[in-house]
């Protein structure tokens, strides 16, 4: 297992606005191991998202490096998946064809068709829809099409999953029941994920690491907070563990405390 | 016709905004599956059926009236008994001056075919080129502006000159007034795919042969589909002007032609016909169109 599967190193981003010059995040060093799960948490507009963008190569940071796999990221790689908060199906296509397309990309040169099928239907099985692979996106319900999203970027068997808030839209008990198969999932791929989230229970229940950042501008990384709780981690058990009360105490005490999030003056 | 020909760019996306919001009303469709085996909505039928029906009786009427002491302009039914006739023979030809009802619409729109086809050629890859790339949307919008809002019958001389003949200038008219609709509209609907579809796209690493066919075409498609039909209505308005001026076989030439013999009965039929020409062609854009329009998810 590699320490330092994701590195970024002293990352800055300044967004150039119509309003003038924004500075989003000031160094930032993070470090992810492989097979870690680490979770970004922070008020909204802190920059935990163009965080997870830099890492995706969607943008590229204004100075500093960031490393995937002994690779400079320059751009985005079917190594790097991201199931985005809107799961951004393609409505025209089923949601075996969604899936098909990115397993089309990374495995279309090497393997035969009977293959590239059977493995979109296998990524669609291990998020439970098979049965759903031939009906469209506007005919399922939000956390399936969620799940579809995963599913689709698990299908490229990437090095590193992404997930901007990919349960944010959906309500309490579809994303307590995604977290616990997202949950099963990474302990049977064995995947490396760096996920952004607002939600405290989501980030303690999930993480290896949580890491909490400041409030932008200039947002940075405050604290990082190792969860060393046993896995498989069941929320049930753990609604009255005390180590599991002490870090979501932790969490809170960071975000509300000392962290509070100061509205704007004006 | 106006609406139709000065169609800016923002009303082409409004325009394509209602066609996207037809779909979520589809699963209501099995409503009447279920009305079936309820007892027959006699009230409902009749509050779809009667206002129409009202409103065509009204507008008969009112022509009937006015036209019971007038020696000049026929009655609706005097107009009927004419169409009656002419309806039974609508493909007689008795030379180029005088041919049936069916051939001169059918010479009109094979001329809309043509000069829509070609507009359709060209303008389609033309605006997907000026949605893609900023450098030609700033080239071209200028010019775009400047030439949109002239009248197409403007460009009939223009025809005339260049290819020397009045068939080609006529389709040459209907390519000109076509054309800007489709242009807009696709590079509207270029310049709108969502940003989400286009981040999927640069994950997922695409080749750029799979980003245009998988997602900028179905994504662009329903725009699209509203130029075309834009275009089409269009058409087929300036068809009528055009062929009144050039002569020749169709549906305008025939207007005037009549005119011309003071039969005011054809100029009438002529009307009713054009009419249901459009409404036709209208609703066949529209269903293709609905078949082609995705909900945004």
């Amino acid at each position: 297992m590699t320490r330092n599967f994701i590195q970024v190193q002293n990352a800055e981003m300044v967004f150039n606005t119509k309003k003038g010059r924004f500075h989003a995040l000031r160094e930032i060093n993070l470090n992810v191991a492989q097979g870690e799960f680490v979770t970004l948490i922070g008020h909204s507009g802190c920059g935990k998202s163009t965080l997870l963008n830099l890492i995706a190569g969607l943008t590229l940071p204004s100075s500093g490096a960031l490393i995937c796999d002994n690779r400079e990221i320059a751009a985005p790689g079917p190594e790097r998946a991201v199931v985005f908060q809107n799961h951004s199906l393609l409505p025209w296509l089923t949601c075996e064809e969604n899936v098909h397309l990115a397993v089309e990309r990374v495995f279309g040169a090497t393997e035969s068709k009977a293959q590239l099928k059977a493995r979109s239907l296998a990524a669609l099985d291990l998020v439970n829809m098979g049965h759903a692979a031939t009906k469209r996106p506007h005919e399922i319900s939000g956390g399936m099409k969620q799940r579809v999203g995963i599913a689709r970027a698990l299908a490229m068997e990437p090095k590193v999953l992404l997930m901007d808030e990919p349960f944010g839209a959906l309500d309490a008990l579809t994303r307590a029941h995604l977290q616990d198969e997202l949950l099963k999932i990474v302990a049977r791929t064995q995947s490396t994920v760096v996920m952004v989230t607002h939600d405290v229970d989501e980030a303690v229940l999930l993480s290896d690491r949580i890491v909490m950042m400041t409030n932008g501008p200039a947002a940075t990384i405050g604290e990082i907070l190792s969860i060393e709780l046993e896995r498989p981690r069941n929320r049930v058990e753990l609604a009255e563990d005390t180590k599991y009360v002490h870090y979501r105490k932790e969490v809170l005490d960071f975000l509300y405390t000392r962290h509070g999030h100061v509205e704007k003056a004006a | 016709m106006v609406s139709a020909v000065f169609h800016s760019p923002r009303d082409a996306a409004n325009e394509a905004r209602p066609a996207a919001s037809d779909k979520p009303k589809a699963p209501a469709a099995p409503a009447p599956v279920a009305k079936a085996r309820q007892p027959v909505d006699w009230r409902g039928i009749v509050l779809k059926v009667l206002p129409p029906l009202v409103g065509i009786a009204a507008l008969v009427g009112i022509w009937a009236l006015l036209t019971i002491k007038s020696s000049t302009f026929p009655t609706p039914l005097a107009t009927f008994k004419e169409a009656v006739v002419l309806f039974s023979d609508p493909f007689y030809s008795n030379g180029p001056n005088d041919q049936g009802l069916g051939w001169n619409i059918l010479f009109s729109l094979q001329r809309v075919a043509v000069g829509f086809g070609l507009a359709a050629l060209v303008g389609i890859p033309f605006g997907f080129m000026i949605g893609r790339f900023d450098f030609l949307s700033r080239m071209f919008s200028p010019l775009i502006s400047l030439l949109r809002p002239v009248s197409p019958l403007a460009w009939l001389p223009i025809g005339l000159l260049v290819f020397k003949a009045a068939n080609p200038a006529a389709i040459w008219t209907i390519f000109i007034c076509s054309i800007w609709p489709m242009i807009i509209n696709t590079a509207v609907g270029v310049q709108r795919v969502p940003a989400d579809y286009l981040n999927v796209a640069r994950v997922l690493n695409l080749s750029e042969w799979k980003v245009i066919t998988k997602i900028l075409f179905p994504a662009v498609l329903p725009y699209m589909l509203t130029g075309v039909r834009l275009s089409v209505g269009t058409a087929w308005l300036v068809i009528v002007a055009a062929e009144m001026l050039t002569g020749g076989v169709g549906i305008g030439f025939w207007v005037w032609d009549e005119w011309n013999n003071l039969n005011v009965t054809h100029i009438l039929i002529a009307i009713f016909v054009i009419g249901i020409v459009g409404l036709l062609l209208e609703w066949a854009l529209v269903s293709i169109a609905k078949r082609f329009t995705y909900d945004d998810v």
